[in-house]
């Protein structure tokens, strides 16, 4: 590997990797819940809230990160509690880029979940309930498990679009080298750069193979679930 | 004793049941379909809240809206049956088994008696239930064990498939043990056979009848097709356009109008429980003591103290004012005409008291006018043997 990218590369490679993995894990288990309420529950304000959900989609990412700097900059609302109370600065840091792609690859993993959650057959769901399962107990291990496929094509989708967030991840986090510069910010420094184009091309290429492996990993996930599944 | 009194109005539609029966027994809720059955199972098992009323299943109230409170359906311990399975695609059949399972043992309900030692023999159960229940009614059946019903159900061969591998007799069956593996105090069915076609259904039937002899559990049936009541039913609740119309045992309801309205002329007729006094192999036969009388009838495979029920279709029934000679027919129930009820627009449905038991026999309104049949005529009615057949159905010896 060291052979093949330099190291400026490999930090890339590896922050976009990061970044977009932290981003999963942490919007996947509010998703979910988002999800879960969007679907069943009925309230009042519950288009309110699917319009926000979706937000990001139609806002420029230009424009979410700099909500997000006005919200969890250091002197931000947010921001400025999490640095004061428990010492955790999100702008300008890792953690920030991944705060960034999760808000912007919210509303894809919303959507694919609640398509999933849709399909699952409360008939099902009332037979556990017949047989002793309370809500918890039901969600885990009846409706879960039945939107299994729904989730991972979510996390993957969310996943692979994290790899390439740039606007949101760039005015939020800005572009350190090695903190912040994941794949596409180190593409766009090497085009902006004199004599950068090897390095732009090699790094658009390493693009392309991570998201051809992506939607690779996405369609086996996909079969073995299915089959888990019994389908 | 299962009692219930409840109001359910739901798009357009106004349910309205009333009745009580007594459990353990088969009680079939029998009706045409939308007349709201389903609606009601559902009731009693909590999917759905009423809109008023009680529901009390021996000491325990499930619902009481006056007293504004309802046992949440997971704790009601009421097992269900569905018309469509409703296995879960990613367990294979033993983990469907043992979810139900599992979850009454985290609840502590249905442990094994002292010892915890084998289970008991099936035959033994059914005598230690009714037991139970004439001490007191409070106690909880024995636990009933997976490998008893693993057993029962003859499902040995099916634990490892998934349940897209499983014909749909054998769904059904996998649905049945795993209701019955969460320790239910009460089953519904909801129409289990309906999706199966008529060799799947005879496949299931067996089983069926296996678990209200063996296990002595409460079931409510529910059931559009009067040919599963008569085999399966030892109370019937008889529904139309969402009332309850009429109510009682199977041998009551048989003979009462309202049974007529719903299943048509031609399937009227009175049911029977006799128990078996010889039997004949060789020609498929056997005698049955019906009330003060003998009733041969076409029966294979019972031996001799069997229960059996026999339905003797109205319009199968002739009735005689002499005792008649050289017949074929082989049997002649002496008895006297309690009831003439008008049928048809050319028909009489006679009922005829023959010791305790009615038989009833639809004669043509000429006949009954010819041969001056009056209440306390005295007549015999004559039975084809072979008019029996498919109309007798072994039943509990307990119940």
């Amino acid at each position: 590997m060291n052979d093949l990218l330099s190291p400026a590369e490999l930090d890339a490679l590896r922050l976009s990797l990061e970044v977009a993995g932290r981003a999963v894990a942490f919007s996947l288990p509010v998703a979910i819940g988002i999800a879960w309420i969007l679907t069943r529950v009925r309230f009042p304000g519950r288009s309110v809230l699917d319009a926000f959900v979706h937000l990001p989609l139609v806002l420029p990412p230009v424009a979410v990160g700099y909500v997000l700097l006005v919200l969890f900059g250091i002197n931000g609302a947010f921001g400025g509690w999490l640095h004061d109370r428990l010492g955790i600065q999100l702008a300008f840091t890792t953690g920030g880029a991944a705060l960034a792609t999760a808000v912007m690859s919210f509303p894809l993993m919303v959507r694919a979940i609640r398509i999933a959650l849709e399909n699952v057959d409360l008939g099902l769901e009332a037979a556990a309930r017949t047989l002793g399962a309370g809500p918890w107990d039901r969600f885990f291990t009846i409706t879960l498990p039945l939107m299994l496929p729904g989730v991972l094509a979510g996390a993957v989708t969310a996943f692979a679009a994290g790899l390439g967030e740039f606007g949101a991840v760039i005015t939020f986090a800005a572009n350190v080298p090695g903190v912040t510069r994941t794949l596409p910010l180190a593409l766009y420094t090497a085009i902006q750069s004199p004599g950068g184009d090897p390095v732009a091309f090699r790094l658009a290429v390493l693009s392309l193979i991570l998201g051809l492996l992506g939607l690779l990993a996405a369609e086996l996930l996909a079969r073995y679930v299915r089959r888990l599944l019994g389908r | 004793m299962l009692r219930v009194s409840t109001l359910k109005k739901r798009d357009g539609f106004t349910l309205k049941a009333e009745f009580e029966v007594p459990t353990p027994g088969v009680v079939a809720l029998f009706g045409r379909s939308g007349c709201g059955k389903t609606t009601l199972v559902n009731l009693i098992s909590g999917l759905l809240a009423p809109d008023e009323g009680r529901i009390q299943l021996n000491d325990t109230v499930l619902t009481d809206t006056r007293a504004g409170m309802s046992v949440p359906v997971e704790q009601r311990r009421i097992g269900y049956v569905f018309q469509d399975a409703r296995l879960f695609p990613h367990f294979t059949v033993l983990g469907n088994l043992r979810y139900g399972l599992k979850r009454s043992r985290r609840r502590g309900v249905g442990r094994v008696g002292p010892l915890g030692g084998a289970a008991p023999a099936a035959g033994a159960r059914a005598g230690a239930a009714a037991g139970t229940a004439a001490a007191g009614g409070t106690a909880d059946p024995p636990a009933i064990e997976f490998d008893e019903v693993v057993e029962l159900l003859g499902l040995g061969s099916l634990l490892d498939r998934r349940p897209y591998q499983l014909s749909g007799g054998e769904r059904q069956r996998v649905g049945l043990g795993r209701a019955l593996l969460s320790q239910p105090r009460l089953l519904l069915l909801d129409e289990p056979l309906a999706s199966l076609d008529m060799a799947r259904r005879e496949e299931v039937l067996p089983y069926l009848e296996a678990l209200r002899d063996h296990l002595a559990m409460p079931m409510v049936y529910v059931s559009h097709q009067f040919d599963e009541v008569l085999q399966l039913a030892t109370h019937v609740v008889l529904m139309e356009a969402g009332r309850v119309v009429t109510h009682g045992t199977l041998n009551e309801v048989s003979v009462r109008p309202e049974l007529r309205a719903i299943v048509g002329p031609d399937a009227v007729g009175s049911v029977l429980d006799g128990i078996v006094t010889r039997t004949d192999p060789a020609q498929g036969m056997a005698d049955l003591r019906l009330g003060h009388g003998t009733l041969f009838v076409s029966l294979q495979n019972v031996a001799v103290g069997a229960r059996v029920r026999v339905q003797l279709l109205a319009r199968d029934i002739i009735l005689a004012t002499q005792k008649p000679q050289g017949l074929s027919v082989r049997n002649e129930l002496q008895g006297v005409i309690a009831e003439l009820a008008p049928d048809d627009h050319d028909g009489v449905l006679v009922k005829v008291d023959i010791g305790g038991e009615v038989v009833l026999s639809r004669v043509t309104q000429d006949a009954a006018t010819a041969l001056n049949f009056q209440p306390g005529t005295r007549v015999w009615a004559l039975v084809k043997a072979v008019s029996t057949r498919g109309h007798t159905f072994r039943v509990a010896t307990g119940t």
